[in-house]
């Protein structure tokens, strides 16, 4: 086994990878860092926030309405500490970002523009037209390149934590352009590897966001949280899940039905006008909205498309100039992808799986139970985004926490320094873990298929595990995801090849995925109200008397599903109380 | 929705079993709104595990599909089989070493971007202090370079470029574009830092205006007017350097 030594090793070079990575190299020098990822950072799915980032920046907005928008959001499910922590750092970090080169949108006097997203009382979005996510990450990819600490292993797939006498030790790799196998011994560990949206068969989420480190945390015994939100995001383009971003809403888009009804005003939005309006109507938290046009559907509203029912986003008042100026990549999107342009038509949109609110458990320092190891990103739950995310949160939260993981790994490196097991003992610990890889390459004769294997996995999370669930449904997905983790073990790689093996690579992320999906659909099973995206039709209301906790996964062993443990939610200043929209809504 | 069934000619590589690339056909019944990566997907998932490709985002801004479609550079995922007939031929980018199918090696061009310094460039190494807010950028100001930061790094103006074909030390269309997106950024003092590279013979002087870098570009970017703005500044610079010599300067 390849043993390369760094101090701190960074899996994933999304937005939090990469901001975790400068942060270890501004506050430490000295030390080394390996960012390690399965694709070229630019690759990375950061790259497809479309409509930006909160950030309390301007006079008319306060650090308490920030907190309080995003509490009430996440439905109280939020640890109020780590929000309040949250919010006060988010506008330095937005500075920093500007600081660094992003080309955010400006006001004529050349300050960072703003606009309002859902859930947000004021309007503090900060955006680069509607490329956010995009000019984040490559402003924080180019920004990294002035650190010659900072050494890049692009195209190293992770496959496992190197776990001994109860610390992370570093990880095992794939160096994906030769098949090499290399054990990276590093004294902190950051996972940065984004969510798991690809467990569900139409979602925003690229192909690469199959949840590796969630599972490779999970398998080294730190709990997945809350895995039972899971964010649909309600203007998804049908067929693809391509999204279109919320922004849309922002600037004035309107979602009607079949009839040309703004619908929304039915669901305790409303009412419709004045229009636009803040947390009310199309400016609602998206678990609201995603659950309106299931309820659409189930009253016959929606109407029938190729690839099922949809509603329409209408543009068309917004005009060319602001449509241009503000979402001129909604209109390419919409114009390529659906072939309607949103200038002259309404865009047929549906719900579609975009975030998931859980991850790996972890404090407001970013440190799991496991030392040594540190996360941040969609990765992580800390949690700020509680039962539901509100939009533009995310790219806050990777600054933010990206930074603070980095500063955190770096002060444990200095504090653990001279201790640790050898070199040796840690590349023997690798050899271990490589057997999961080099049995999937084995000649044996495996009957099942990867795409299969997958397809069955994707429709059972969404029939059982979507934007409604009940006790029988989820009790369905939770045996079929057993099924598929038995018959996983009989799937088959046909490419036994060395150089670019993506099928190999795909066997992995599907055992990934399937242990994920169990996390989910287990917890959901278990959580017996309805809170923000999580919804039982048999326990309609949300129950503070026994729920106001964090679920915790705890895997099995040999196969057997999650224990579910929970953890009382942290509450600060603000008690549990209804989420108000619409007109209600101060 | 309609179905056509169209005959995809795959360039396969397999470094150790191949002795050389060849093409490998398959046939996909294809919906009309499909690009071609939902047809290499088609063939990955249900006909042949062993095709290798890149992809990610499937919305035209990750960057990773490149890929020639019947000669041209293109996104597979932004490029649509109802524009095509009955056959269509899918290479890897060229221009690039092919590591394996339809993956090229870009190393080359990750160097290339490193060494134009594509980072803001200031004495007070742009750190925020506390309490400080942005710098102040109007709209007109960020209109300057905007376009030139748009790029997706995808290398399609590379594949497409005959002088980087010719010389692989030109530093090539997307590097050159981005160095200029921070020359023009009014936050940044970089322009003398990249000036040894961006003004070398392999920087903007190796180009030789053909301006296919600019028609391929699926972002609209448009490198050629980047490199002949950068040429322009370079002059400019140069009869400067004659008139008022730096310290320093050779």
């Amino acid at each position: 086994m390849d043993v390369i030594k760094t101090d701190v090793a960074i899996i994933g070079a999304g937005g939090a990878g990469l901001r975790a990575a400068i942060a270890v190299a501004e506050s430490d020098p000295g030390l080394d860092v390996a960012l390690v990822s399965k694709v070229l950072p630019m690759r990375s799915h950061t790259v497809a926030a479309e409509g930006g980032a909160a950030a309390v920046i301007k006079e008319n907005d306060s650090l308490d309405n920030h907190f309080h928008d995003t509490v009430s959001g996440g439905d109280w499910l939020c640890d109020q500490d780590i929000v309040e922590l949250f919010v006060k750092a988010a506008p330095h970090e937005m500075y920093q970002l500007e600081h660094w080169g992003c080309p955010f949108s400006r006001d004529a006097d050349g300050r960072i523009a703003v606009r309002p997203f859902g859930g947000m009382k004021v309007e503090r979005t900060c955006y680069a037209a509607d490329k956010t996510g995009f000019h984040l990450l490559h402003t924080l990819f180019q920004t990294s390149m002035k650190y010659p600490q900072v050494k890049r292993y692009d195209e190293f797939f992770s496959v496992d934590l190197i776990v001994d006498e109860g610390r992370v030790r570093g990880l095992l790799a794939i160096e994906i352009r030769t098949g090499r196998m290399v054990a990276f011994v590093a004294k902190a560990v950051i996972v940065c590897t984004g969510g798991a949206g690809r467990v569900f068969p139409f979602t925003t989420n690229g192909a690469i966001k199959t949840g590796d480190g969630m599972a490779m945390a999970y398998r080294a015994g730190v709990p997945l949280k809350d895995m039972e939100f899971v964010q649909y995001h309600p203007t998804g383009l049908p067929g693809t899940g391509i999204l279109l971003t919320e922004g849309c809403r922002g600037e004035g888009g309107i979602l009607t039905n079949k009839d040309g009804y703004r619908y929304l005003q039915d669901y305790g939005l409303g009412p419709a006008d004045p229009w636009p309006r803040k947390k009310a109507m199309e400016l609602g938290p998206r678990d609201r909205l995603s659950q309106a046009f299931w309820h659409e559907q189930q009253k016959g509203r929606t109407v029938k498309g190729p690839y099922g029912d949809v509603v329409y986003l209408d543009m068309r008042h917004l005009g060319e100039k602001k449509i241009n100026e503000r979402l001129p990549f909604v209109r390419m999107l919409a114009t390529n992808y659906v072939g309607v342009d949103p200038v002259k038509d309404p865009v047929p949109v549906r719900p579609v799986v975009h975030y998931t609110m859980g991850g790996i458990d972890c404090d407001m320092d970013t440190k799991t139970a496991l030392p040594g190891l540190f996360t941040a990103g969609e990765a992580s739950c800390l949690s700020i985004n509680g039962a539901n995310r509100l939009g533009s949160n995310s790219l806050t939260e990777l600054l933010v926490f990206g930074r603070r993981a980095g500063e955190f790994a770096a002060r444990h490196v200095r504090d653990e320094a001279g201790k640790g097991a050898t070199e040796t003992s840690i590349a023997h610990l690798a050899d271990g873990l490589a057997g999961r890889v080099t049995g999937l390459l084995e000649e044996r004769h495996g009957t099942e298929s990867i795409a299969g294997l997958r397809k069955e996995m994707t429709s059972t999370m969404e029939d059982g595990c979507g934007i409604y669930r009940t006790e029988g449904t989820l009790l369905e997905t939770v045996g079929k995801l057993a099924g598929l983790r038995e018959r996983y073990k009989r799937v088959h790689v046909t490419d036994k090849s060395k150089v670019f093996n993506t099928e190999l690579l795909h066997a992995i992320e599907l055992g990934n995925m399937l242990e994920i999906a169990q996390a989910m659909a287990h917890a959901a099973l278990d959580r017996k109200e309805s809170r923000g995206a999580h919804q039982r039709l048999d326990h309609p209301k949300r129950d503070d008397g026994t729920y106001l906790k964090h679920s915790l996964a705890i895997r099995g062993e040999g196969g057997a599903p999650p224990a579910i443990d929970y953890r009382d939610v942290v509450i600060t200043k603000s008690q549990p109380a209804e989420r108000v929209y619409g007109g209600e809504a101060k | 929705m309609s179905e056509r069934t169209i005959e995809f000619e795959v360039l396969r590589y397999r470094p150790g079993t191949d002795p050389e690339p060849t093409f490998q056909t398959y046939r996909v019944a294809c919906q009309d709104d499909w690009v071609v990566l939902d047809a290499l997907n088609h063939i990955k998932d249900t006909i042949d595990g062993t095709l290798s490709y890149r992809w990610s985002c499937h919305m035209a801004v990750c960057g990773s599909c490149g890929m020639q479609v019947n000669g041209e550079p293109k996104l597979a995922c932004k490029a649509f089989v109802r524009d095509y007939g009955g056959r269509i031929r899918v290479e890897p980018l060229a221009t690039f070493p092919i590591e394996r199918d339809l993956i090229v090696d870009m190393d080359d061009f990750l160097d290339k971007l490193q060494s134009v310094k594509p980072w803001i460039v200031r004495e007070d190494d742009a750190k925020v202090t506390e309490g400080e807010g942005e710098y102040r950028q109007k709209p007109a100001e960020l209109t300057r370079y905007r376009q030139f930061s748009m790029c997706i790094n995808c290398m399609l103006c590379y594949s497409a470029c005959p002088q980087y074909a010719l010389n692989t030390d030109f530093i090539g269309p997307a590097a050159l574009a981005l160095a200029h997106r921070y020359n023009l950024d009014g936050r940044d003092q970089g322009n003398e830092e990249r000036k040894d590279v961006v003004a070398s013979h392999a920087g903007v002087w190796d180009c030789t205006f053909v301006g296919q870098c600019s028609a391929v570009c699926p972002k609209d970017v448009d490198p050629a007017a980047a490199i002949q703005q950068g040429k322009i500044a370079a002059t400019t610079d140069f009869f400067l350097g004659m008139l008022m010599p730096k310290k320093g300067d050779k």
